[in-house]
């Protein structure tokens, strides 16, 4: 329902604003023009993305993410304090930001769904400061190698579609940092 | 430096095999296996990526965007972002097709190494879509009292867009 208005409404602004300022014939042929780009994207783009997930098929299958997930145990505990002695919800968690990391997201949204209903349970209808955080962590992006943008940029013809990795990592620090922090406030004031 | 960052995805492929056979992992079988989802992955993105880029590029050739720039631009460029990412910005916490739409069009008509063209990799590299996931988690959840969720998820994702911006002026 959300994208079928956010269409329209850019389907209206580009008609009106065209007609407005005199660029209707350009917005007629931007309209043809956009949609053989959509292909060409993406097939231009399939290489190094069907690269990446076969990458990733290969580090799911040999089991780094279940290793990863041991390591970060301590810094999950540390963020849910609440649910740090409740093995399942631990488990589906640290799973759940082992897949982020490593960028399987088909992996990682289930188990976040799973850790989300069993830290329902305790609280029915009303998120506790666990869900909160678990919500927050999972709408900034944790994702270490960020294949599909890389794989726009190798389309576009870049030569080192990869070199905006640190620029990513230096972002992503900033932006879940701020996330973290200000659910840990909210947290105290909101009640 | 950025000869390690360059020649990160050739080192990454080679542990990633090397410890894949360490693990006796069916190596091959497991590379063209992933290769193949990712081939369902842009079936999947193709046809809203076709819808999105029609609307981008009428928007773009409507003069909407520019105009849309040059409101907003001023206040943008006060705290250190591009202005020409103000379609991306708009539509990255609602919808993450719109968002690849939007930024695959400025990396495009930018190019991949310019200011604008790495800045919209970065903020799409480092954002998510946040309202969408919202939605999601609370929703299996069945959760409707959301707290303070949002205003929070949106403080790390306006935190995301001014550190990709910064990021990229520091980094480039």
């Amino acid at each position: 329902m959300a994208m079928s208005l956010i269409w329209t409404v850019m389907v209206g602004a580009a008609v009106l604003c065209g007609l407005a300022t005199g660029n209707g014939p350009e917005v007629a042929k931007g309209a043809l023009d956009g949609a053989a780009a959509g292909v060409e994207l993406c097939l231009s783009m399939l290489g190094v993305l069907c690269l990446w997930t076969g990458v990733m098929e290969v580090m799911e299958r040999s089991g780094l993410a279940g290793g990863l997930s041991r390591l970060l145990r301590p810094a999950i505990a540390w963020l849910y304090p609440d649910f740090a002695g409740d093995r399942r919800v631990m488990d589906a968690v640290s799973a759940n930001l082992s897949a982020n990391l490593l960028g399987l997201g088909n992996a990682a949204t289930p188990l976040g769904l799973e850790a989300a209903r069993l830290m329902a349970e305790r609280t029915p209808g009303v998120a506790s400061d666990g869900l909160c955080m678990l919500v927050v962590c999972n709408t900034a992006s944790l994702q270490l190698i960020p294949t599909t943008v890389a794989s726009l940029r190798a389309a576009a013809g870049c030569a080192s579609p990869f070199d905006i990795l640190p620029a990513v990592w230096l972002a992503s620090a900033v932006s879940v940092a701020v996330g973290v922090t200000a659910s840990k406030l909210m947290a105290r004031l909101w009640r | 430096m950025d000869l390690i960052f360059t020649m990160l995805v050739p080192f990454l492929m080679l542990g990633v095999a090397l410890w894949g056979l360490w693990k006796r992992v069916d190596l091959w079988g497991a590379l063209t296996g992933g290769a193949e989802k990712g081939l369902k992955v842009a079936l999947r993105i193709m046809p809203p990526l076709i819808g999105l880029l029609t609307a981008v590029y009428m928007l773009r050739a409507s003069g909407a965007l520019e105009l849309l720039g040059e409101a907003l631009g001023p206040a943008l460029a006060a705290v250190g972002i591009p202005a020409e990412t103000i379609g991306l910005l708009l539509v990255r916490p609602v919808s993450g097709s719109a968002a690849l739409g939007v930024g695959a069009e400025l990396i495009e008509t930018y190019g991949p190494d310019s200011l604008v063209g790495r800045t919209a990799a970065v903020m799409l590299g480092s954002t998510e879509t946040t309202f969408y996931t919202v939605a999601v988690y609370f929703g299996a959840a069945k959760v409707g009292k959301t707290r303070y969720a949002v205003p929070a998820a949106l403080c790390a994702d306006i935190a995301g867009f001014l550190a990709a911006s910064w990021a990229v002026r520091t980094l480039f």
